[in-house]
C-alpha cells in the first residue's frame, strides 16, 4: 500500500497509473490524479504541508495574521471581502488570496482587533475556518498564571484569541483549524508547568449543549460510585438489622426468660443498640440528613426530610427508653423502635440504589445518540490526507471515507459509492445505496466502498447534533398532565409532615393504651411511607424514555405536548405528493392516434417539455430519454397556466395540455376524450397532444405510491382515525389516488396556499387535527394543525413548524409516532395512578385509618419497604416502553 | 381532657402551623443578579439538597449565564430542569456546569430537578 501524493488516498500497489522521476515511483489512484501531478509534480513532492497560517506583531506595531477563508468560489468573492475588510478602521493591507483561499492583512494593533477582522469576513458572507476550544487547566493558583497563560498562547500562530478562567480552571481558546492543532495548544500550556485536561471536551463553541462521550461517561462514573457507596451503606445496616430484629421482639421468637422485656440482659442489648443505630443514622442514612437540612435552609422539604424525621424520632423516643425509662409513667411505654431506624435506613438506601441503575437504562437512548459522534475526520488539506479532531472540520472540506468507517460531519458525495448505514438516525433497517450527489449524514457508518464527500454541514449544524439538541429539548419539556402533578408535589411533602403531626396528636389524645406508643408508631409509619419521588418521577421517566425511543426509530418529537397530543388525534390529514407517494412523476402511458406513431407523440412532447420547468414535463423528458429519442429544441414557446403547453418543434407547431386547450385550438379529440377519462380513473394525469392543429395522441404521467403507503393508511385507520388525503390534483386523479390507498375523504384542487385553512376548517369541525407533510411548502398547514408531523428529508431534521419530524420519508413513521405516544401517555397514566393511588392509600392506612375497624395497623418497617420500591417501579415502569414494539413490521 | 392531651394538642397544632408557615408562606430571599463588564449575567448556583441561592433575579435581554456545582453525588439533582426554557443539563458532580439563557420576556421562570423535588427560580424583571 502506498498512498497517491494528490488525493491522498490508499493505493495498491502496483497501480495501472503511475509515474517515475528520477527513478522515484509515484503511484495514483485514478487517471485525474495522475494528470493533475503530471502538470506540475513538484508541487506534490516538495508540499509543505503546514498552512502558512499565522499572527505576528511586529516592532512598529503593525499586526499581520492570516485567516483561512471557506467558500471562496469566485474571483469577485475576493473583492467582496476585502472591501468588508477594508472598511475597518486600522487596516493597513488586505489580500485576500483565491487559489488559498486565505486572506492576509496588516493592521495597526490597538485600532482593530481579529475578531472583528473577523467578523467583517463573515459579514462578506464567508465563513473563517475559526474553532473554539474548551480545555481545562490544572495547577493555576493566582491571576498572574492566568495572563501568562493567555499570552504564550495568544502569540501561538494560529491562535485568535484566548481566556483563561481561574475560577472554572478552564481555557477557552479560538484558534484556526488546520494552523494549529489541539495538541499544539495543550502543549503550549504543558510547558508552562500546569496540566491540560479535555473538562468539557473539545467543542465547536463554548457552551455548547452538546456534551462529548467523556462527560457522558464522568456522569455515569459518578452514579456507579453512588451506586457502590449505597450498596456499602446497605450492607452496613442490613448485616446490624438482622440482630436488632431479633432482639426487638423477644416474644415473637420465644427467647428465654433473660432477654424479654425488663430484663438486665435486655437492657444491656439496648443500649448496643443503641450506639449501633449511630452510625447506620449517620454513615448509611447521612444523605437523608445533609439532604434534609439542605432542604430545610432553603425552606423546602422532600423525601429526606421525611425520613430523616422519622428514624430521628424513633432514635429519639427509644433512646430515652433504654437510659431514662422512669421518665415514662408505665413500665410498657418504655419500649425501643432502633429496629425501624436499622430496617427503613437499609431499605430506603437499596431503594434509591436499585433507583439509580434503572434510572441509567431510562436515558441509554441519548446516551446512544451522542455516542454516535465520530470524533476524528480523515480530511484532504494541502493535497494530503490527515486526521484531525472532528470540531476541525470546516464546510467545504473534502472528506475521506474507508469501509467500516463513520462518516464524521454532514455532506455530499463527490467521488466514489457505497451502501451506508443510516439505521441509527433513520431506523432503516437495509443500508443505502449513495452515489455522487448523494447526501451523507454524519454518524452513520460506511458499509462497502470508498468515497470522498464534502463537508455541507458541520459542527452543531449537523443532522446529529440537532437531533441531539431536539431529543434533550423534548425530554425536559413538560407533558401538560405534569402541571396537576407540579401542584401537588409543591405541597406535598409539608402536608405530609403535618398529616404526621395531627395523626401523633389524635393518636395522643383519642388511642387506646398505650397511647403514646401508638402515636409514635403512627407518626413515624405516615413520614416513611409518604414518596414524594414516585409522584416527580412519573411523568418525566416515562417521557424520557418514550422521546428516547422514538428517536431510536427516526422520530423526533419535539414536546411533551406533542406527545400528548398525538395520542387524543381524531384526523390526520396526508399531503398526496411526496407523503402518500413519491413526490416524483414518471411516464406511464403513450397513446397515438391519426397516423402518428407513439414514439412522434413522446418526443415531440418532450421536446417541447424542454423549455418547461414543470415537474410532469420532466417526467416525459426522462421518459423519451429511456426511450433513447433524441429531442430537438423547441422554438416560440409558450405556457399559459391551467391549460397548457405549445412551441414549434422541428418546423410543426406542437399543443400539449388538457381538454380546455384542446376545445380553445378547435382540436377534435374524437375518442381520446374516453381513454384520457380511463387515465385519470386510475390516479394518472393524461395530457392531450396536437400536432399542426390534429389530434396526435395522449401523454399519461403518474406519481409512484410509496410500497407501504397503502398499509400505513390501513393501519391509521385501525388506530381509528380519519384519514383525509390533500392535494392540489384534479378531483378524479385525487379520487383515483385516494381508491388505490384506501382513503375516503379527498381534499382535492386545493391550492398549496389554502392548505392551512382546509386543515383549520376540518378543527372546525370539533377534530383534533394531525397534518402530514413535508416541511417547506406545508409548513403554514403544519402550524396550522393540532399536531405537525414533516416528513424530512436526508439531514433536514429541525422542521420549525413541525411538532414531530419524521427522518425516514414513510408513512411507516406515522404509524409508529402515534403508536409511540399512545403507549409513552398510558405509562406515564399507570405511573401517575400508581403514584397517587399508594400514596392517597398508604398514607391513611399509615395513619392508622383501619384500627377502628379491622384492628390493623401497618408497621413501619413495611411502610419504609413501600416506600424503598414506590420509585423502584415507577421507574422500572417506564423502562417497559424500552420494549416499545409496532404492532407491523 | 388532661393537662397533657392539651398540652399536645396544643403543640401538635403550633408544629403544624410552624410546618405550613415555613415551607409554603415564608418568603426566601431573592438574590439580584449583577451583570458584569463583558455583558453577562453571571451568578453561581450551589446544588446540594437545594439550590443556593434558589431565587435569583436577572435583567431580560441580556445573556445570563448560570454555573451549578454540585457539591452532592445523590442522584436525585443529576439533572437540572429548565422546562419553560427547554433547557436541561446535566450536572456532573464537583464540577462547574454552565447554563446560559437568553430570557427576552418578563417573568417567572422556575427550574428543578430531574423528580422535581428541588425548586429553584428564576425572576427576569
Amino acid at each position: 500500500m502506498t498512498h497517491d501524493p494528490v488525493c491522498g488516498m490508499e493505493v495498491k500497489t502496483s497501480s495501472q497509473y503511475y509515474i517515475d522521476i528520477d527513478g522515484k515511483l509515484y503511484e495514483f489512484c485514478s487517471q485525474g490524479c495522475q494528470e493533475k501531478f503530471a502538470v506540475d509534480p513538484m508541487l506534490y513532492i516538495n508540499k509543505d504541508t503546514a498552512i502558512k497560517t499565522g499572527y505576528k506583531t511586529t516592532s512598529y506595531g503593525t499586526e499581520k495574521i492570516s485567516i483561512p477563508v471557506v467558500g471562496l468560489h469566485c474571483i469577485s468573492c475576493v473583492n467582496t471581502i476585502e472591501q468588508e475588510i477594508m472598511k475597518l478602521p486600522g487596516i493597513k493591507l488586505v489580500k485576500v488570496n483565491y487559489t488559498t483561499e486565505t486572506a492576509h492583512i496588516e493592521f495597526k494593533s490597538g485600532e482593530v482587533t481579529t475578531a472583528q477582522i473577523i467578523n467583517a469576513i463573515k459579514n462578506a458572507g464567508y465563513k473563517t475556518g475559526q474553532a473554539t476550544l474548551k480545555l481545562g487547566v490544572q495547577g493555576m493558583y493566582c491571576g498572574s498564571c492566568v495572563t501568562k497563560i493567555e499570552h504564550a498562547l495568544d502569540n501561538q500562530n494560529g491562535v485568535l484569541s484566548s481566556s483563561v478562567d481561574l475560577g472554572t480552571e478552564t481555557a477557552i481558546v479560538n484558534y484556526i483549524p488546520g494552523a494549529v492543532d489541539i495538541s499544539n495548544i495543550k502543549n503550549e500550556i504543558e510547558k508552562l508547568g500546569f496540566q491540560v485536561f479535555d473538562s468539557s471536551g473539545v467543542k465547536e463553541e463554548s457552551g455548547s449543549e452538546i456534551k462529548d462521550e467523556e462527560e457522558i461517561d464522568e456522569n455515569q462514573a459518578a452514579r456507579e460510585k453512588e451506586y457502590k457507596t449505597l450498596i456499602k451503606k446497605f450492607i452496613f445496616a442490613a448485616v446490624l438489622a438482622l440482630p436488632v430484629m431479633f432482639f426487638s421482639y423477644p416474644t415473637v421468637w420465644n427467647l428465654p426468660e433473660q432477654f424479654q422485656m425488663g430484663s438486665p440482659t435486655l437492657q444491656l442489648i439496648w443500649i448496643v443498640m443503641s450506639i449501633l443505630s449511630l452510625p447506620v443514622m449517620f454513615w448509611s442514612g447521612s444523605q437523608f440528613y445533609t439532604g434534609a437540612w439542605a432542604a430545610f435552609k432553603n425552606r423546602s422539604a422532600n423525601m429526606h426530610t421525611l425520613i430523616a424525621t422519622g428514624i430521628t424520632a424513633a432514635w429519639l423516643y427509644s433512646a430515652v427508653a433504654t437510659y431514662f425509662p422512669g421518665v415514662f409513667p408505665s413500665a410498657e411505654l418504655a419500649d425501643q423502635f432502633f429496629d425501624v431506624i436499622f430496617v427503613v435506613v437499609a431499605l430506603v438506601v437499596l431503594g434509591m440504589a436499585l433507583e439509580i441503575r434503572a434510572k441509567g437504562k431510562s436515558s441509554e437512548a441519548i446516551k446512544k445518540l451522542i455516542g454516535l459522534q465520530p470524533k476524528t475526520a480523515k480530511v484532504i488539506r494541502n493535497n494530503s490526507e490527515i486526521d484531525i479532531p472532528v470540531e476541525e472540520v470546516v464546510l467545504d472540506d473534502t472528506i475521506i471515507v474507508r469501509p467500516g468507517e463513520k462518516i464524521p460531519v454532514d455532506g455530499v458525495i463527490v467521488d466514489g459509492s457505497s451502501a451506508i448505514d443510516e439505521a441509527m438516525i433513520t431506523g432503516e433497517a437495509i443500508p443505502v445505496e449513495k452515489k455522487v450527489d448523494g447526501e451523507v449524514i454524519g454518524g452513520t457508518i460506511n458499509k462497502t466502498g470508498s468515497f470522498k464527500f464534502k463537508a455541507t454541514k458541520v459542527g452543531k449544524d449537523t443532522a446529529l447534533s440537532q437531533i441531539i439538541q431536539m431529543v434533550e429539548q423534548a425530554q425536559s419539556s413538560k407533558a401538560p398532565i405534569q402541571k396537576i402533578v407540579d401542584k401537588v408535589a409543591g405541597y406535598f411533602v409539608p402536608a405530609v409532615m403535618i398529616t404526621a403531626i395531627i395523626t401523633f396528636v389524635i393518636w395522643y389524645v383519642f388511642g387506646p393504651d398505650p397511647n403514646l406508643i401508638y402515636a409514635l408508631i403512627t407518626f413515624v409509619t405516615v413520614l416513611v411511607i409518604a414518596c414524594p419521588c414516585a409522584l416527580g418521577l412519573a411523568t418525566p421517566i416515562s417521557l424520557m424514555v418514550g422521546v428516547g425511543k422514538g428517536a431510536e426509530n427516526g422520530i423526533l418529537i419535539r414536546s411533551g405536548d406533542a406527545l400528548e397530543t398525538a395520542q387524543k388525534l381524531d384526523t390526520i390529514v396526508l399531503d398526496k405528493t411526496g407523503t402518500i407517494t413519491e413526490g416524483k412523476p414518471s411516464l406511464t402511458d403513450v397513446v397515438a392516434v391519426n397516423g402518428f406513431s407513439t414514439d412522434d407523440v413522446l418526443l415531440f412532447s418532450a421536446s417541447v417539455e424542454k423549455a418547461s420547468e414543470h415537474p410532469l414535463g420532466e417526467a416525459i423528458i426522462n421518459g423519451a430519454k429511456e426511450k433513447s429519442l433524441t429531442l430537438s429544441d423547441p422554438k416560440d414557446f409558450n405556457a399559459t397556466p391551467g391549460f397548457g403547453v405549445e412551441a414549434t418543434v422541428d418546423g410543426r407547431k406542437i399543443l400539449l395540455g388538457n381538454l380546455k386547450m384542446m376545445q380553445k385550438n378547435s382540436i377534435e379529440l374524437a375518442n381520446l376524450q374516453e381513454r384520457s377519462r380511463q387515465f385519470a380513473d386510475k390516479g394518472k394525469t393524461p395530457m392531450y397532444v396536437a400536432i399542426d392543429g390534429v389530434a396526435g395522441g395522449i401523454i399519461a404521467v403518474a406519481d409512484v405510491i410509496k410500497k407501504d403507503s397503502v398499509e400505513a393508511i390501513t393501519e391509521l385507520k385501525k388506530l381509528g382515525l380519519e384519514v383525509v388525503m390533500i392535494t392540489g390534483d384534479n378531483s378524479r386523479t385525487a379520487n383515483a389516488i385516494a381508491k388505490q390507498v384506501g382513503i375516503d375523504r379527498v381534499l382535492s384542487e386545493v391550492l398549496p396556499e389554502d392548505k392551512a385553512f382546509n386543515v383549520q376548517k376540518l378543527q372546525n369541525e370539533g377534530k383534533k387535527v394531525a397534518m402530514v407533510g413535508d416541511g417547506i411548502n406545508d409548513a403554514p398547514a403544519l402550524a396550522q394543525a393540532d399536531i405537525g408531523l414533516a416528513i424530512g428529508t436526508g439531514t433536514d431534521v429541525a422542521i420549525e413548524a413541525s411538532d414531530i419530524t419524521l427522518i425516514k420519508g414513510s408513512l411507516k413513521g406515522v404509524v409508529l409516532a402515534i403508536q409511540l405516544s399512545k403507549a409513552t401517555m398510558k405509562n406515564i397514566k399507570q405511573n401517575l395512578f400508581g403514584a397517587f393511588f399508594y400514596n392517597g392509600l398508604g398514607i391513611p392506612v399509615a395513619a392508622g385509618i383501619l384500627f377502628p375497624f379491622f384492628g390493623l395497623l401497618l408497621s413501619p418497617l413495611l411502610a419504609g419497604a413501600a416506600m424503598a420500591f414506590s420509585s423502584v417501579t415507577v421507574v422500572s415502569n417506564a423502562n417497559r416502553l424500552r420494549n416499545f414494539k409496532t404492532s407491523w413490521k | 381532657m388532661t393537662a397533657d392531651q392539651i398540652i399536645v394538642i396544643i403543640a401538635g397544632l403550633g408544629l403544624a402551623a410552624w410546618v405550613a408557615w415555613y415551607f409554603w408562606f415564608s418568603e426566601t430571599k431573592a438574590v439580584k443578579v449583577q451583570t458584569s463588564g463583558s455583558g453577562i449575567q453571571e451568578a453561581v448556583i450551589k446544588v446540594k439538597g437545594g439550590y443556593t441561592p434558589d431565587v435569583l433575579v436577572f435583567e431580560a435581554r441580556k445573556p445570563i449565564k448560570l454555573n451549578f456545582i454540585r457539591e452532592e453525588t445523590a442522584a436525585c439533582s443529576e439533572e437540572v430542569i429548565f422546562s419553560g426554557l427547554g433547557k436541561k443539563a446535566t450536572l456532573t458532580p464537583y464540577k462547574t456546569i454552565p447554563v446560559e439563557l437568553n430570557i427576552d420576556e418578563p417573568g417567572e421562570y422556575n427550574f428543578q430537578c430531574g423528580m422535581g423535588m428541588l425548586h429553584g427560580k428564576l425572576i427576569i424583571e
